[in-house]
């Protein structure tokens, strides 16, 4: 390039000295010399290119283990020429280990298995002081989550990710789940983006967030009681807008199905695993989820809005508002509805100098608002005999339409103080305005006539949680944590619960999100 | 993308024409992943870039956190410059996923694998993570090779060339003005570490096969058991006993690994802790870019060798 600068400075030179027909020659020749250059450089680097390939082909050869012609050679009957050069390949045998891994196939896959073991002073451990369908959910070891992830391109317009999940229950059943399957835009115009498939609803932090990405054991309350055992999530489609600003800001709007027990709070209901079957949902009603969907306010809406600032260099912060809407199984009419309104704030500190990503420092806290219309319900409909809700004077209760509202939050904070630990605590808080149905005075009839006074729903009374934890990372691919749980229900009093969890990590590489 | 390459399939075309070239007049927007690759981008690229760096250089480049602002510059970016042996598995891809930009996932044209046509070192004959974390490509840290820089560059101006063949000859003269800089220093840099080929350095991580290969150094010693494990204290008994068998008095750190634990095991064998980087701007000094950390790396060695001389066997 030097011999280049040269000639043109040169050039540059004559050019002035010159009238002005010679100089446009001159331009005409130093355009042509320029693209000769030019052409000569791309050839040159084609060249050195495919003698690099060349050559890492022949050290390739090289390296190949002993199966080479030469050790054939004395039995002679073969001419070795006619054999191919090397043939790393041979035939799969039954001891040889199956590989998966990333980038290798057309899909990544990855498997992540999470186990808790440990005790509690409850003794209603499984839907009682643990919320979460993937919490610890007896005493002595729970399969709480054992996910296999495939995700990878579909095709130029598409990427897929399914997610399924294997657990055994506390009477150790084994039952599976789609816990997510989408497909998802890579290129529509105008910053659009959408997601079709089984999703967690785009609602706050944790919603959307997998067992072995939580920062403790088992699910804030807020989202266990609000949200359902296993999140929201159900069958539908969701638009996303990233916003063209210098700063982070995303628009999602969802359209899911409202039925089904992994939408808890709307058109679930009953038979969420966890309680019993008979189990009522909160309210003493019985559940209505059987109508199919009439129109689209059978639908389940989750607008969110997020955006984040970096703070400085070091700290990054992420605000989000969700909502989600939609019709609820109380009642009978079927035109209850629910809103859940929430705020979502994570701020993180993390070492201009981390090794391993430590130390670090992250807060996340989520507040979240329900407001819930329960239908009416006349429990004479239920006949005598069968468990019912009663009034005092014995006979069957009828209970009004209202509405009720119920809110709490949990705020927990992460420390990453050396490569590997990590302590946190978090606070869990419940509480809800007392509805009228609550202060009527009402009995459960268990069928025989006999009469237990109904007060606080233990579904919305309130209660808190205090959990400090310690984990250690032995590596990136596997954790162990062990944790406190400090629980104090109104009705039901204090509760102290120590789980150990244990998790790997097969497979694809985790990548880590914000 | 262009239509032809599209094939004739109308699908593609109307991708190809929605999302056409970058606007003319335009500067190429540019995200590299880490500052070495931004280093060199940014002399090959000239004015002609506007360039972001994801990583810092002093931060841990396996464990970048995704801040939610990468996606808008990689939303936003005509390529993305990246090592391509997974150094960024950890953060780079979920990324990748929400930009919604089709010029930067992987296959596309603006997706650019700096490690094409680099030789890589220790490429996993079995992946076996009981091994510790390593790369299925091979060791991700080539760049610590000032020849493989080299190719870098010219893999960049070809990039830059076929995405802004505007430009091409300004990217080409660059490339080669960097090569020819490179090309002056580089004998320069091999007799000042020549005496001291086949001395024993002790690494934290295992980050710095190329550059040994390259000045004829032996860095096999790691305080580390394994890569990504931190060390033990058994292991670091074993090191400190390699390390009077093999003469090594030189600890090399980088500034995002444990600088306490290479100074108590050069306390107890006599040894001296230097700071080094792979990322120009890691340690003061090296802001400027690539070859003034070139510069860096083999002063500070060479200083650090020819005083700790007297120790060898």
């Amino acid at each position: 390039m030097t011999r280049l600068m040269t000639s043109v400075s040169l050039l540059a030179v004559g050019l002035a000295a010159m009238p002005l027909r010679a100089a446009e020659n001159e331009v005409e020749t130093l355009r042509r010399q320029l693209g000769e250059l030019q052409a000569q450089f791309e050839r040159s680097m084609r060249q050195q290119r495919e003698q690099i390939e060349a050559l890492q082909r022949q050290l390739d050869a090289l390296q190949r283990p002993a199966a080479t012609p030469v050790a054939e050679a004395p039995s002679g009957a073969v001419a070795p020429a006619a054999r191919p050069a090397a043939e790393p390949q041979r035939a799969w045998r039954p001891t040889d280990p199956i590989r998966i891994g990333s980038g290798t196939a057309y899909a990544d896959v990855g498997v992540v298995a999470t186990f808790a073991v440990g005790g509690s002073t409850a003794e209603d451990i499984e839907g009682g002081t643990q919320l979460g369908g993937h919490d610890p959910n007896q005493r002595g070891f729970t399969v709480q989550n054992v996910e296999l992830n495939l995700q990878g391109a579909v095709d130029p317009y598409f990427r897929g990710t399914v997610n399924l999940l294997f657990q055994l229950d506390s009477g150790g059943e084994s039952f599976t789940e789609l816990e997510e399957a989408w497909l998802e835009t890579i290129a529509l115009p105008a910053n659009l983006q959408l997601r079709v498939g089984q999703f967690l609803s785009e609602f706050g932090r944790i919603n959307t967030q997998h067992p072995h990405q939580w920062g403790f054991v088992d699910v804030p309350l807020v989202a266990g009681r609000f949200l359902g055992p296993d999140g929201l999530r159900n069958p539908g489609a969701r638009l996303s807008w990233l916003a063209p600003t210098p700063f982070y800001s995303e628009l999602f709007l969802g359209v899911q199905n409202s039925q089904g027990e992994t939408a808890a709070g709307f058109r679930g209901g009953e038979d969420h695993h966890g309680g019993d079957a008979g189990e009522l949902p909160f309210g003493f009603r019985h559940a209505d989820n059987d109508r199919g969907v009439h129109s689209a306010g059978d639908l389940l809406f989750t607008p969110r809005w997020a955006t984040s600032f970096e703070v400085t260099q070091n700290q990054t912060l992420l605000a989000g508002v969700s909502a989600a809407f939609g019709p609820n199984a109380s009642g009978e009419s079927g035109d209850t509805r629910t809103e859940i309104y929430g705020v979502d704030l994570t701020w993180k500190w993390k070492s201009p100098n981390h090794q391993r990503g430590f130390p670090f420092v992250a807060w996340q806290t989520e507040a979240m608002l329900r407001r819930y219309e329960l239908g009416e319900f006349d429990w004479a409909e239920v006949a005598a005999g069968e468990p019912r809700v009663v009034d005092a004077g014995a006979a069957p209760a009828v209970l009004a339409a209202e509405r009720v509202k119920d809110w709490g939050l949990y705020s927990q904070l992460l420390w990453g103080f050396k490569p590997g630990w990590v302590a946190g605590l978090r606070a869990d808080y419940l509480t809800s305005e007392r509805a009228a149905y609550e202060q009527a005075g009402l009995f459960w009839d268990d069928g025989s006539g006999t009469l237990t006074p109904l007060g606080r729903d233990p579904q919305r009374d309130r209660r808190w949680r205090l959990s400090p934890n310690l984990t250690w990372y032995p590596s990136e691919f596997s954790k162990i944590r062990l944790q406190y749980n400090f629980d104090d229900r109104r009705e039901l009093g204090e509760d102290h619960s120590v789980w150990l969890q244990f998790e790997f990590l097969l497979g694809a590489h985790a990548a880590h999100k914000f | 993308m262009s239509a032809k390459q599209s094939g004739g399939w109308w699908p593609g075309a109307v991708v190809a024409l929605a999302l056409g070239a970058a606007p003319a007049g335009a500067q190429l927007n540019v995200v590299a992943t880490t500052p070495d690759l931004a280093a060199i981008a940014r002399v090959v690229g000239g004015t002609n870039l506007n360039l972001t760096t994801l990583a810092r250089p002093t931060e841990d480049p396996h464990f970048v956190e995704p801040r939610p602002s990468f996606i808008v510059k990689l939303n936003q970016a005509d390529a993305l410059i990246h090592g391509g042996v997974d150094l960024e598995a950890g953060w780079l891809k979920p990324l990748i996923g929400g930009t919604r930009n089709p010029r930067i996932v992987s296959a596309a044209r603006g997706n650019v694998r700096c490690c094409e046509g680099v030789t890589l070192r220790e490429v996993p004959a079995e992946l076996d993570r009981s091994q510790g974390d390593i790369h299925a490509g091979g060791n991700p840290h080539y760049l610590t090779d000032p020849a493989n820089a080299r190719i870098v560059a010219k893999h960049l101006a070809e990039a830059f060339t076929e995405l802004d063949p505007r430009h091409a000859a300004a990217y080409a003269t660059n490339a080669a003005r960097f090569i020819a800089d490179l090309d002056a220093r580089l004998p320069q840099w091999e007799a000042k570490l020549a005496p001291f080929r086949g001395r024993h350095l002790v690494a934290y991580h295992n980050s710095w096969p190329y550059f040994a290969a390259r000045f004829g150094l032996n860095i096999e010693i790691f305080l580390e058991p394994k890569p990504g494990i931190p060390p033990s204290p058994a292991h670091l008994a074993a090191v400190m006993t390699r390390m009077r068998d093999t003469g090594a008095r030189v600890i090399i750190v980088d500034p995002y690994l444990n600088r306490r634990t290479a100074e108590t095991v050069a306390r107890r064998t006599g040894g001296r802790v230097v700071d080094v980087a792979q990322f120009p701007g890691g340690v003061k000094g090296t802001e400027a870019g690539y070859l003034e950390l070139m510069d860096y790396l083999v002063n500070t060695l060479a200083r650090a060798l020819a005083e700790t001389a007297g120790d060898a066997p």
